[in-house]
C-alpha cells in the first residue's frame, strides 16, 4: 500500500532534492582506481553541470585503501568519505583483521565506516560474538586526538538478503542497535538479494522501537538495486509513513547507491525545463 | 527539519466514464421504462452530486423480467457447459477490458478509495466470473453427482457495499450451472450493475439469462416474493434477511442468506506486532469498515494491549481519508446519508455507555457523507457498540487474559461470519480457529478473499457458501 502513493510537483521537485542529498555514491569494485574515484568525487561535488544548484548526495562510499584518495579530491566540501571495512562484502576474517581494517580507514580521514556483521556466527545462533564484535569495531572507530577526536560514524550492514527472514532481520537490527551502530544497512549489494522495501520496513519499525525504548534514535540505509527515481520515492514514501520526518534527512537516513542519482537528476532536469532528457545530458563518471 | 514534502492530491480522472442521464431496467436483453414510470436518484456520496435517474421496478416489471428469465432458462440451461463457459470467459475479459472504467464508476457511486476499486473489487470480479467459468463444464466434478441440474430462475437481492463485486459473487455461479437471473442491485449503487448489464449485451449473452431490475426495498420483495423464482440469494442486513426467510416459508424456493457480522480479531501477546496492526487496519478501515466481514472488535491480550493500541494510534493516523478518486485516499466516504446516520447513532451510544473514544483528527470534506476513522477503548461486552453491528469505520477493543477467554468473547456474538487469529505460534492459531463460531477464519491476515475460498456464516450471519466449490451448490439441484 505504501508504495502506491503519489507524489506530484513542488512536492516531487523537493523530495528528488531530498533524495540526492541522501545518496552515499558508492564504487566498491575490484577493478576501482585512485582515477575511478576521483571522477566519483568531481560527480559528488557536480553533480549536474547544467544545474548549479543541484544538490550534492552525502557521502561517498569506497573501499579502505582509497579513502585517502576520495578524502583529498573532496577536501572540506562537506561531502562525507565512508569506507567499508570488516572484510567487506564476506565478513571472513579474523577480528584482528577486521578491526585493523577499520583502523586504517579512520586514520586516512574516513568520517563513515560500513562494517558487515559475521551472518556466519549469526545464522549459527552466537549472538554475543556479532554483539562483541560491533562494539570492538565500534571502539576502533574512534579518531585519535590528533585528528581531532571524536569517533567516525558507524553503519552496521546486516546483509539482510543473507539472514533471509524478517525475524532475523529483526534481531540483527536490535542486536546491531544496543552494541552501538549509529545506523543499520540492509546490504552490501554483493550478493543476490539487496535492499527490498518490505525489509526496510522492519528496519525502519525496529529504530522506531528503539527510539520509544531507549531515547536514542539510529539511522537507516538500504543499498544496493535502488536505481530509478520511482524507487527513491517509495522508501522515502515509506519513511515519512512509518517512522515520520524525523528521519527524512541525510543524517538519519541514506540510499546506498550509484546510477541512482543521474536518473535523479534526469527527473530533475525534467521537472525544471519540462522536457524528457536522456542519459547524454547528465554525466557519466 | 520538517517534513519536506507533503502529497499532492492525485485524482483518476472521471473522464473514462460516461454516466447517462437515466437508466431503463434491463430485461430480456433490452433497456426498458418502469411500467409506472418511478424513478429513484442515485448521489455520489462523496460530493452529493446527483449521477443519474435510475427507474424503479414495481411488481409488473418484476414479473416481465421472472418471465424473460423463465423464457431464456429453457435454451440456457440446455446448453452445453462448455459453452456457457465461453460467455463467462468473454464477461471475465471484458471486464478486465474496462477495469478502469469500473473502478472509477464504483468509486464515484460508492464512495469507496479508488485504491481498493482499482486492486481489490475489479480484479476480483473478472477472478470470480474466470473462476466460475472454469466450473461450467465440470460440474459432474464438483461432487454434487454425475449430472447435476441447475435450479433455474434465481432471484438475487444484493447490498451497496461492494457492488459488482457482490453481482459477480451471485451471477457467475448461477449462470455457470445453467440458471438464469434477475439481479435487483442496491438502490444507492446500480451504476456498474447497469455498465455490466451493457458487458453482457457485448459479449452476446442470450437475451433474458440476466435481467437487472433497480429500484429499493420494494423491488426486492416483489422479486423475492415472485411465485415463479425458484432460489433466492440475498446478501445484507440480518433484518432484511429474517423477513426473506418469512416470506418465503412454506415455498418451494430455495435460499442462501449472506447476512451481517460483528468479526473478532484476536491478538495474543505472541503476534508480530506491527503486522498485528495492520491487520486490524485493513480489518476495519478497508472500505469504511462498510464490510459485513469487518474485524469491528478487537479482542487483544491484556499484556500487550498498552503497545499494540499505541502502534495502532500511530498507525491510523498515517491514513487519510478525502476523496475517493484520489489515488492517496486510505478511507474514502460513507455510502449513504441513511448509513452514516446510524454510524452516528451507534457511536453516540458507545460514548453514552461510558465507553472512551479516540478519532483520526483533520478536516473531512464539507460536502457528502464522512465519518473519520474510530476506535473506542473501555468495551464490554455489555455496551451496544460491541454487539450490534456498526458498519462504519469504528473500532471497539476490549482485552483478554487467556485464549479460553479470547474464544468466549468472541464467540458472544448473536454473528459469526468472520474472526481473526494473530500468533506466531501455529498450534494456538489452530486450536483458536477450531473453537470460532465463524464461517471464515483469517490466520495473521484479514479481509483476503479469493474465488475459490467458500464465504458464509453461522448463526445470525446467515447459510448457505457463496465462491468456490460450495459456491456451485446453492445454484445446482443436489
Amino acid at each position: 500500500m505504501l508504495a502506491t502513493r503519489s507524489i506530484k510537483n513542488d512536492a516531487k521537485v523537493a523530495a528528488i532534492d531530498l533524495a540526492i542529498t541522501m545518496i552515499d555514491l558508492t564504487t566498491l569494485e575490484g577493478a576501482d582506481t585512485p582515477g575511478k574515484v576521483r571522477a566519483l568525487c568531481a560527480k559528488a561535488l557536480h553533480p549536474d553541470p547544467g544545474a548549479p544548484n543541484a544538490p550534492r548526495p552525502a557521502a561517498i562510499c569506497v573501499y579502505g585503501d582509497l579513502v585517502a584518495e576520495a578524502k583529498a579530491a573532496l577536501g572540506d566540501s562537506g561531502v562525507h568519505v565512508a569506507a567499508v571495512a570488516t572484510a567487506f562484502p564476506s565478513g571472513r576474517a579474523s577480528l584482528d583483521v577486521k578491526l585493523a581494517d577499520v583502523a586504517y580507514a579512520v586514520a586516512a580521514g574516513a568520517d563513515e565506516i560500513d562494517m558487515v556483521i559475521d551472518r556466519g556466527a549469526f545464522l549459527a545462533g552466537h549472538y554475543r560474538a556479532v554483539f562483541d564484535e560491533i562494539v570492538a569495531v565500534k571502539a576502533a572507530c574512534a579518531r585519535s586526538a590528533a585528528a581531532g577526536g571524536g569517533s567516525a560514524h558507524l553503519k552496521v550492514i546486516l546483509e539482510t538478503g543473507e539472514l533471509s527472514t524478517y525475524d532475523n532481520v529483526r534481531r540483527a537490527s536490535w542486536l546491531a542497535m544496543l552494541a552501538g551502530a549509529d545506523f543499520i544497512k540492509t546490504s552490501t549489494g554483493k550478493v543476490a538479494v539487496n535492499a527490498t522495501l518490505p525489509v526496510t520496513l522492519v528496519m525502519l519499525q525496529a529504530v522506531r522501537d528503539f527510539r520509544e525504548a531507549t531515547g536514542r534514535q539510529v539511522g537507516v540505509k538500504p543499498a544496493g538495486g535502488i536505481r530509478t527515481t520511482k524507487d527513491a520515492m517509495k522508501y522515502l514514501v515509506l519513511v515519512n509513513e512509518t517512522v515520520g520526518a524525523d528521519w527524512l534527512d541525510p543524517d538519519w537516513f541514506r540510499l546506498g547507491a550509484s546510477s541512482l542519482l543521474n536518473d535523479l537528476l534526469m527527473q530533475r532536469q525534467k521537472l525544471a525545463t519540462g522536457r524528457y532528457s536522456g542519459p547524454d545530458y547528465v554525466t557519466v563518471d | 527539519m520538517g517534513n519536506p514534502f507533503e502529497y499532492a492530491p492525485a485524482p483518476e480522472s472521471r473522464a473514462i466514464v460516461d454516466i447517462a442521464p437515466a437508466y431503463g431496467l434491463f430485461i430480456d436483453g433490452k433497456f426498458t421504462d418502469a411500467a409506472d414510470g418511478g424513478r429513484l436518484k442515485t448521489v455520489d456520496p462523496a460530493t452529493e452530486e446527483v449521477l443519474a435517474e435510475i427507474a424503479v421496478g414495481g411488481e409488473a416489471d418484476v414479473d416481465r423480467a421472472v418471465k424473460a428469465a423463465r423464457r431464456a432458462f429453457k435454451s440456457w440451461s440446455a446448453l452445453p457447459g462448455a459453452e456457457r463457459a465461453k460467455y463467462l470467459f468473454r464477461i471475465a475479459r471484458l471486464i478486465q477490458e474496462h477495469g478502469r472504467e469500473l473502478a472509477v464508476l464504483e468509486s464515484i457511486d460508492n464512495g469507496k478509495p479508488i485504491r481498493e476499486s482499482r486492486d481489490v473489487d475489479i480484479p476480483l470480479v473478472a477472478a470470480h466470473f474466470f473462476h466460475y467459468a472454469g466450473w461450467a463444464d465440470k460440474l459432474a466434478h464438483a461432487g454434487f453427482g454425475r449430472d447435476p441440474k441447475p435450479i433455474g430462475v434465481a432471484g438475487q437481492v444484493i447490498p451497496w457495499n461492494f457492488p459488482l463485486l457482490m453481482l459477480a459473487w451471485k451471477v457467475a455461479p448461477a449462470l455457470a450451472g445453467g440458471n438464469t437471473v434477475v439481479l435487483k442491485p442496491a438502490e444507492t449503487t446500480p451504476l456498474t450493475a447497469l455498465r455490466f448489464a451493457e458487458i453482457c449485451v457485448e459479449a452476446g449473452l442470450p437475451d433474458g439469462v440476466l435481467n437487472i431490475v433497480t429500484g429499493a426495498g420494494e423491488t426486492g420483495r416483489a422479486l423475492i416474493a415472485h411465485p415463479d423464482v425458484d432460489k433466492v440469494a440475498f446478501t445484507g442486513s440480518t433484518a432484511v434477511g429474517k423477513e426473506i426467510a418469512r416470506t418465503i416459508a412454506g415455498t418451494r424456493k430455495r435460499v442462501t442468506l449472506e447476512l451481517g457480522g460483528k468479526a473478532a480479531n484476536i491478538v495474543y501477546d505472541d503476534a508480530a506486532i506491527d503486522s498485528a496492526v495492520d491487520g486490524i487496519v485493513e480489518g476495519i478501515f478497508f472500505n469504511g469498515g462498510q464490510v459485513c466481514c469487518a474485524g469491528s472488535r478487537l479482542l487483544v491480550q491484556e499484556s500487550v494491549a498498552e503497545e499494540l493500541l499505541a502502534s495502532l494510534t500511530r498507525r491510523i493516523k498515517t491514513l487519510r481519508v478525502g476523496d475517493p478518486l484520489d489515488k492517496n485516499t486510505d478511507v474514502g466516504a460513507i455510502n449513504s446519508a441513511a448509513q452514516l446516520s446510524r454510524i452516528r447513532e451507534l457511536v453516540a451510544a458507545g460514548e453514552a455507555e461510558g465507553a472512551e473514544r479516540w478519532s483520526l483528527a483533520g478536516e473531512l470534506p464539507g460536502k457528502g457523507f464522512w465519518f473519520p476513522p474510530t476506535v473506542f477503548t473501555g468495551v464490554t461486552q455489555a455496551h451496544r457498540i460491541a454487539r450490534d453491528e456498526i458498519f462504519g469505520p469504528v473500532l471497539t477493543v476490549q482485552t483478554f487474559r487467556t485464549p479460553a477467554e479470547a474464544v468466549e468473547k468472541a464467540n458472544n456474538s448473536a454473528y459469526g461470519l468472520s474472526a481473526g487469529v494473530w500468533t506466531e505460534k501455529g498450534a494456538k492459531a489452530l486450536w483458536t480457529a477450531q473453537r470460532l463460531r465463524a464461517g471464515v477464519v483469517w490466520t495473521n491476515t484479514f479481509n483476503k478473499f479469493d474465488p475459490a475460498s467458500p464465504f458464509g456464516g453461522f448463526k445470525e450471519s446467515g447459510f448457505g457458501r457463496e465462491g468456490g466449490r460450495h459456491g456451485l451448490e446453492a445454484y445446482l439441484d443436489v
